[in-house]
């Protein structure tokens, strides 16, 4: 007989969430880097610092754009914030990452936003005198702050979302303890991929770069030995990899979006080589993980024997 | 509160005519599949297959042939099982989900934004999106007839009383005494979900059966979705402290290279 995970639906997360988990973990793990380099790195790391904020800020508005889409009733997306038969009290349950989430992404969004436009300030990018006043407040000890709490909140950003989907009775989902972790470890892993792309474009130098590259080498081996930890921890379910997902978790997730790239930092080739390929290792996990959960729907006792 | 009122299922009387799911969908005007044009399942008697957002009844056809003259039908009417805990009601992020005054869970449409956390939450496969309303709905054990003193559609059209309704605790009582008269028969029945001190802290919608709980498509322990929540996220938190480590010792170690490259904890530094 099947695990117990096996007699539950499909939630129906597919195209719009699956971005969501990637471009929320994405954005979350830039936010906690560029909050890192903002407390402890050099001078030379700004351009980084800079760009992170501008993609936790830009990748969270979309984040909270495609799961807002998502919804059936996408007008009663202020549901998950405020009671709406007690507007404006708070609706908040600590118990379930949904509604943690709801909150997080909302909170996060508006340090994100406050740190990049301290960040435009800072380069003189801002037009409207509105946003340099508030972006010029968000410098010094306040930007510390800001940036401070709004990197803890990226992390969290980054890693909710697997813990979302342990607490659940899905398939795949609820049977490893170990998804949150993953999900976060890819986050912050895809996160540094992501500043290793962007970066260059705002002047980042090579020493903020290679720190980077260094950084998502350490990241990527533990994410290799997290999903290990994943695969093992799934037991008797391991059998639902024996699908186009599980090929596409060797080969997309396994080879192509960790191995590869290690091989390429062992190298020393171009940082940016390895970094697209973490991008798309980061997003073919969640892919696979969300749909081969998602096929499983309602087992059913093939004629009752 | 009032008492706790729910269902007892006896399938053992259940003849699969369906008049419950026919009661559940005129009562509660739930819209036709296709738009009414019928698609046979192709491999059972039965078509409707499953619960979801406009079958908030079920009859389960469980056709058990070695061939054709060697087998038994088991039926089972299939239903939201108003778990005292119910792990929908704990993940809603929107509190649309409610425990009613008759112990029953009720998803609220009008508060109901249609995330779907529910339907993944739900150990039983229940819940499903209605289409329609783009809200997720179940049975309201007929919430609308409680309040008013009325009996469900379901057990009130039941030509057998495979489906009984009543207070839970009277409902125990006479389960177990059918329980008791069928063994005595030589039939091999159990109930499910009926122990306060089950999984799931007993379902008020619960069943007599007489095979394994999986060949009804029920899970043998079900369980609510946040047993998985400390272990989690605690995974997770140690991975970003381990990640937050190892970031750090980066950034360390990179000064301590340009400390020895400018000559030592003198040299010329990049503090910001």
């Amino acid at each position: 007989m099947p695990p117990d995970t096996f007699f539950s639906g499909a939630p129906h997360w597919t195209w719009f969430i699956i971005p969501y988990f990637f471009v929320g973990g994405l954005s979350g793990g830039a936010y906690f880097l560029a909050a890192l380099l903002e407390w402890f790195g050099h001078a030379e790391d700004r351009p980084v610092v800079r760009t992170g904020y501008d993609v936790a800020a830009i990748g969270i508005i979309v984040s909270g754009a495609l799961l807002t889409i998502d919804l059936g009733k996408p007008l009663r997306f202020w549901h998950m914030l405020f009671q709406s038969a007690n507007f404006p009290t708070i609706m908040f349950k600590g118990w379930s990452p949904i509604s943690f989430g709801a909150w997080a992404i909302l909170v996060c969004g508006l340090f994100a936003v406050l740190s990049a436009l301290g960040a435009r300030a800072e380069e003189g990018r801002l037009q409207s005198a509105a946003l340099r006043a508030v972006g010029g407040a968000v410098r010094g000890g306040v930007a510390k702050l800001v940036t401070g709490v709004g990197g803890l909140l990226g992390l969290f950003v980054a890693g909710y979302t697997g813990v979302l989907l342990s607490v659940t009775n899905r398939p795949i989902w609820a049977d490893s303890p170990w998804l949150g972790a993953l999900f976060l470890v890819s986050g912050v892993s895809t996160g540094a991929a992501a500043l290793i792309v962007f970066a260059p474009g705002r002047g980042a130098t090579t020493r903020s770069l290679e720190w980077l590259s260094s950084f998502d080498t350490r990241a990527l081996v533990a994410e290799l030995l997290v999903l290990v930890l994943f695969i093992v921890s799934l037991g008797a379910v391991n059998r639902v990899w024996l699908s186009f997902w599980g090929l596409l978790l060797v080969v997309g997730v396994l080879a192509l979006g960790i191995l590869w790239p290690l091989r390429l930092h062992a190298k020393r080739a171009p940082v940016g080589q390895a970094a697209r390929l973490v991008l798309l290792g980061g997003f073919l996990l969640r892919v696979a993980t969300m749909l081969a959960s998602e096929g499983i729907d309602r087992y059913r006792v093939a004629g009752g024997m | 509160m009032a008492q706790a009122m729910g269902f007892f299922t006896d399938t053992t009387v259940c003849i699969g005519c369906k008049a419950c799911e026919v009661a559940c969908k005129e009562w509660n005007q739930l819209p036709a599949e296709n738009g009414g044009v019928r698609e046979l399942s192709g491999d059972s008697y039965d078509n409707t297959r499953k619960l979801d957002g406009i079958h908030w009844r079920h009859v389960r056809f469980i056709e058990q042939f070695k061939g054709p003259y060697d087998g038994r039908w088991l039926m089972m009417s299939d239903v939201c099982k108003h778990c005292v805990q119910a792990g929908c009601l704990e993940v809603c992020p929107t509190g649309a989900i409610i425990r009613t005054q008759f112990d029953t869970v009720v998803i609220q449409s009008d508060v109901c934004n249609g995330c779907r956390a529910c339907i993944a939450a739900c150990p039983f496969g229940v819940i499903d999106i209605n289409p329609v309303s783009g809200t997720a709905q179940k049975c309201t054990l007929c919430y609308d007839r409680l309040q008013v003193g009325l009996e469900p559609a379901c057990s009130k059209a039941c030509p057998t009383d495979s489906i009984q309704f009543g207070a839970i605790s009277e409902l125990r009582t006479r389960a177990e005494k059918r329980v008791a008269q069928l063994k005595s028969q030589g039939v091999d029945a159990e109930l499910y979900g009926a122990s306060p001190t089950g999984p799931l802290g007993g379902l008020n919608s619960f069943y007599l059966l007489v095979d394994k709980p999986e060949v009804y498509g029920l899970p043998r322990h079900p369980e609510l979705p946040t047993q998985n929540l400390r272990k989690s996220a605690g995974l997770s938190v140690a991975s970003a402290a381990v990640l937050g480590v190892l970031a750090l010792v980066g950034l360390r170690k990179r000064r301590m290279d340009e400390h020895a490259a400018a000559g030592g904890p003198g040299g010329t530094s990049h503090a910001s």
